[in-house]
């Protein structure tokens, strides 16, 4: 590959951690002194007479050792994370600059909060909008959360009704939070059977629809990228059996504009605006995972809701007798709320419509082109992203984890590996749709060139990666010997090293 | 793979070994493989009254984390507390040095509903293709 | 606006790769009676300089309100460090090779975190304290098959409110230690009444009033729990209290907001979680772990993923998967950024003005409603009346607690740091 022959690297200088640096009186920071006073006579029994334990150094050496460490990570700013119902588009820094400005706000501060709730309302509105359902709390910190939020809420509803139905049923290629959010809900769950052309079929949810069956939780599209679509049907079968369809909102990218989960049937879903709407993703955080639901659930969420007098400020109320209480000690990820108020009224309707239908073009022009030499284990049609399979490297020894390692080589972050669980040695694919042309061919002749190596060197790939700052790591290693602090590294990984 | 026919076999691949009313207890090699290096284990208390089926603990590698469930009705008489600094003897030695527990039967005669390594085996064979 | 980076061209040569002339032909699978034909009903495409022109509200220019979310002096350094594309696009550090910027960050916070408050071991965030302590109950109860959950009712109400949810349907039973009517400590008697090891206790110092709890005397009760956790609501007064872990818990949790984190009109905030060496591998949420790559260099990877939602799945410990992520970064470059002597200087000045403030508003004739020893906080008699007062001199005057503690006529809690000045006092003064 040519490109990769120009790559030239400056020499990075690897960072030790920062309390190997620390040493008394290297931090002069000056810190506010408004009182000038010191400590009143009756608390000596309740202060530490020492310092703590964290590193002192200088403001230089805070700023370089952090920008050190920041070079030796991979962003969206930097090249594309295909990876598979994460949905990693471009974070408008529009988005940013927005919601820098809500920084200073405490939460009692009612003039500004007013502004904010108002823009809370709006948001609420438009994702009401958009998935075409009635209602919807912004305060879940997370998809999971949300999940949660939502199996609370499910929950809440079958119990006013009387009925005690303690099951949850979920497809075998739900994402692990699907089965995890249900059990801390207090749900059993039980996975049944995606039939063989890679969607959920109502015959199916039919067998399975006993009387404890309270809920189905389904994603739409699936993590194969494929449209369920049965789901009018299999909405239909719940309903008339008492039981709720919640939707993991996870894969709406596939989707705005063109069909939305309240039509479909759905009572109640979580989205995730760390994904579909672009908020970044912050190394792993924070995100948030509204969730939305049908008129006849609205009274079930979370307190507090946002409401509004006419002439008045905008205000939050917690008396709603039937919701199932609060579920975040305030209201939620405010600033990621505010970063995707602004880029929905960035794209506007057709701006959103277009996200899909390119996420939905840029994941089969990578389709038709890798399944000439990947296995593709579903012919079924995919929307925004779709699975492939190593079965046609395992043979020659090289595996989905070794084509992951490869890839990063060239330049990119893997895509999802190993999931959903119904397609061993999975990879989930999903460019987005802010890649441009030339990113996608260049996967494209990454994975070709990777497919030929496999049949001409195999074994070249069990050292890869070898270009990134630190080649495959020892995780059995850091599992038997955990190190988590860095006291305690007193003794150990540095004189591994040396040996 | 090995199949050992001094021990029975579970669906859930332990294997069983009889020493008069007692039975010696562990994970078997085709299980070994799947779970990867084994990064650490941990057992129920000696004491415990198991039923067959019951969890008597758990292993866990890099990938997985599996529990292990009692082939038998009885009693756990003691655990092997080598795994605890040396997880990795399941991967290395799993009939033998890595036997987890050891329990004091209800009822010797379940062992004979347990399996022999040829039907183990079979079964293996089929989970694999 | 759009950013979608193809231009006509590259799209005519997509669709013709993919063989189609139009993107709604890969949409054929979708059943024609769910397709929505409408223009969504949003607003826009709007451009920057319309997005900008949106009014926003001005913050007040004096504010005593804390209740669990702080305002703390943030050096410049954070924010310019955090805005550095590879901390803030960057994805979960599930393939570390290139992740280590992230992954050695946050094992440098747990390390922070674990120090300073004397624990073995801290996770890489929750959402927030409330779900932290959420998570503590359902460990605590999962690790000693407890059946009732004892919270002091000084304990921050939305917490104990997020805690009442998560266990709504667990048959466990939750039950509120009350506190002393004057110093607003928790009731030592009622405790030992109380407490019994099939309960889990959860103890928040400083308490929601800002009062520091007897924690000698309560340690010395909470060892016959069958679980016992301090909560900490806000992270400064670990640079200056003795450290929970000195009373012998097995877990210590809460916010970290401060540590960091503008307040943000509420969020995001950090869950944080430290517990001991016994009850590890029942921590929720994601662990840093530090080991080597196979060329022998240090690295750093997660760890304990086995126990997390994406493999456990419904035995998972938790099912949390993206946490507080950047929040946790920016709170391990914060306190690089500020130090130990530093640290302890905010807290002290933070506890110095509270105090200052409590005299000038006794002076003014406003009384404490507790006798307790306090932190940063404090609760003050003052009516509706004189409260609109001071917010029509653009003061926020603290936060109102009546809805949560009805014993407490008119009670305001007023918080004071260091983000306070001596122009704040003045105007207080004057304005009463």
């Amino acid at each position: 590959m040519s490109d990769r022959n120009t790559i030239r690297t400056f020499p990075e200088i690897t960072e030790p951690l920062l309390i190997t640096r620390s040493a008394q009186g290297k931090n002069k920071r000056q810190i506010p002194d408004p009182f000038k006073a010191g400590l009143p006579a009756d608390l000596s029994e309740f202060i530490n007479p020492e310092q703590a334990t964290i590193p002192d150094v200088s403001e230089v050496e805070t700023v370089r050792h952090f920008t050190r460490l920041s070079r030796k990570n991979f962003g969206i700013d930097q090249g594309m994370y295909p990876l598979g119902s994460c949905t990693m588009k471009y974070n408008p820094k529009i988005c940013e600059h927005i919601a820098n400005r809500i920084k200073n706000i405490h939460p009692a501060d009612k003039l500004p909060m007013h502004n904010v709730l108002r823009a809370l309302a709006a948001l609420q509105r438009y994702l009401e909008e958009i998935c075409g359902m009635d209602a919807c709390t912004l305060w879940p910190a997370a998809g999971a959360h949300g999940e949660l939020t939502g199996m609370l809420i499910i929950r809440k509803a079958l119990q006013a009704k009387g009925a005690k139905r303690d099951t949850v049923l979920i497809p075998d290629m739900a994402h692990g939070t699907n089965p995890a959010s249900c059990a801390v809900a207090g749900f059993a769950t039980r996975s049944i059977p995606s039939g063989k052309h890679g969607f959920l079929e109502a015959g199916t949810v039919k067998e399975h629809l006993d009387e404890n069956v309270a809920a189905l939780m389904i994603t739409n599209p699936n993590t194969l990228g494929i449209f369920e679509q049965e789901i009018g049907e299999i909405a239909d079968l719940l309903h008339a059996h008492g039981s709720f369809l919640y939707m993991d909102g996870a894969n709406l990218n596939a989707i705005l504009g063109i069909t939305r989960p309240g039509d479909m049937g759905v009572d109640c879903l979580h989205v995730n605006l760390h994904k579909t709407f672009g908020t970044p993703h912050g190394g792993g955080g924070p995100g948030s995972g509204p969730v939305l639901v049908q008129a006849h659930l609205e009274k079930y969420l979370p307190i507090p809701r946002i409401v509004h007098e006419p002439h008045q400020l905008f205000k939050l109320s917690y008396t709603p007798p039937d919701s199932i209480g609060m579920v975040h000690s305030s209201v939620g990820n405010v600033s990621v709320l505010i970063k995707a108020l602004v880029y929905i009224v960035s794209l506007g309707p057709r701006g959103l419509l277009e996200c899909s239908k390119t996420a939905a073009l840029n994941a089969n022009y990578l389709r038709v082109q890798l399944a000439r030499c990947f296995d593709l284990p579903y012919k079924t049609p995919t929307l925004h992203e779709f699975v492939l399979s190593d079965k046609q490297q395992k043979d020659r020894g090289v595996t989905t984890l070794d084509i992951a390692k490869a890839l990063m080589d060239y330049g990119f972050h893997p895509p999802t590996v190993y999931f959903p669980l119904v397609v061993p040695g999975a990879i989930m694919i999903e460019p987005t749709e802010t890649e441009p042309l030339e990113e996608l061919d260049r996967f494209v002749a990454a994975m070709e060139e990777i497919a030929s190596l496999t049949q001409s060197n195999p074994e070249v790939f069990h050292d890869k990666p070898k270009l990134t700052p630190v080649v495959r790591v020892d995780e059995v290693w850091a599992a038997r010997n955990l190190c988590l602090t860095w006291s305690m590294t007193e003794s150990k990984p540095e004189e591994e090293v040396s040996k | 793979m090995t199949f050992p026919d001094d021990v029975r076999y579970t669906k859930d691949h332990e294997w069983g070994r009889v020493d008069g009313t007692r039975m010696w207890i562990g994970i078997t090699d085709y299980a070994q493989q799947e779970l990867g290096d084994v990064v650490f284990v941990e057992f129920q208390s000696v004491g415990t009254r198991l039923k067959r089926g019951d969890s008597f603990g758990t292993v866990e590698s890099v990938k997985a984390v599996s529990d292990l469930y009692a082939p038998v009705n009885g009693t756990i008489l003691e655990v092997n507390k080598a795994l605890e600094e040396t997880p990795e003897l399941v991967n290395q030695d799993c009939y033998g040095k890595a036997w987890m527990i050891i329990m004091e039967m209800d009822d010797p005669s379940e062992v004979e509903s347990l399996w022999d390594n040829r039907s183990y085996e079979q079964f293996v064979s089929a989970e694999t293709k | 606006m759009s950013f979608i980076p193809h231009n006509p061209e590259d799209r005519r040569k997509m669709l013709a790769t993919v063989g189609i002339t139009d993107e709604e032909e890969l949409f054929a699978t979708i059943p024609e009676g769910l397709r929505h034909s409408q223009r969504l009903k949003v607003p826009g495409p709007l451009d920057e300089e319309t997005i900008r022109r949106i009014p926003q509200g001005r913050v007040s220019r004096t504010c005593f309100a804390g209740g669990g979310i702080y305002r703390h002096h943030i050096p410049a350094l954070v924010d310019a460090l955090a805005a550095r594309q590879e901390f803030y696009t960057a994805y979960t550090p599930y393939q570390p090779e290139i992740s280590q910027g992230t992954l050695q960050s946050i094992f440098e916070y747990q390390s922070m975190l674990a120090s300073l408050t004397g624990m073995d071991v801290s996770n890489a965030s929750l959402y927030d304290g409330a779900t932290a302590l959420a998570e503590a109950a359902i460990m605590a109860i999962r690790a000693k098959n407890l059946r009732r959950i004892l919270v002091t009712r000084s304990t921050n109400p939305a917490y104990r409110a997020v805690l009442r949810t998560y266990l709504a349907n667990h048959a466990i039973e939750i039950q509120e230690v009350p506190f002393e009517r004057t110093s607003s400590q928790v009731d030592q008697k009622i405790l030992e009444a109380m407490i019994g090891a099939d309960a889990a206790f959860f103890i928040q110092n400083p308490n929601f009033f800002g009062t520091l709890e007897p924690m000698d005397a309560v340690a010395t009760i909470a060892r016959r729990a069958g679980f016992f956790g301090i909560i900490v609501t806000e992270a400064i007064s670990l640079g200056l209290l003795r450290k929970p872990g000195e009373y012998g818990p097995d877990a210590v949790l809460g916010e970290a907001q401060s540590f960091g984190n503008p307040p943000n009109a509420g969020g995001p905030l950090l869950g944080f979680f430290c517990t001991t060496q016994e009850h590890l591998r029942r921590m929720p949420g994601r662990i840093v772990g530090m080991t080597k790559d196979f060329a022998g260099n240090p690295a750093f990877c997660l760890t304990l993923a086995t126990r997390e939602q994406h493999i456990r799945r419904e035995k998972a410990t938790s099912n949390i998967c993206t946490n507080q992520g950047l929040c946790t970064i920016r709170a391990a470059i914060y306190l690089s950024a500020i130090g130990p002597k530093g640290l302890r200087s905010i807290a002290t000045q933070c506890v110095a003005g509270a105090h200052q403030i409590m005299g000038i508003l006794q002076e003014k004739g406003f009384t404490p409603a507790f006798t307790g020893p306090f932190f940063h906080e404090f609760v003050v008699r003052m009516d509706m009346d004189k409260r609109r007062t001071l917010e029509e001199a653009g003061i926020v005057p603290g936060i109102p607690i009546e809805r949560h503690y009805p014993e407490i006529q008119n009670g305001l809690l007023v918080t004071v740091t260091e983000m306070n000045t001596r122009e704040d006092s003045k105007c207080l003064i004057e304005t009463l």
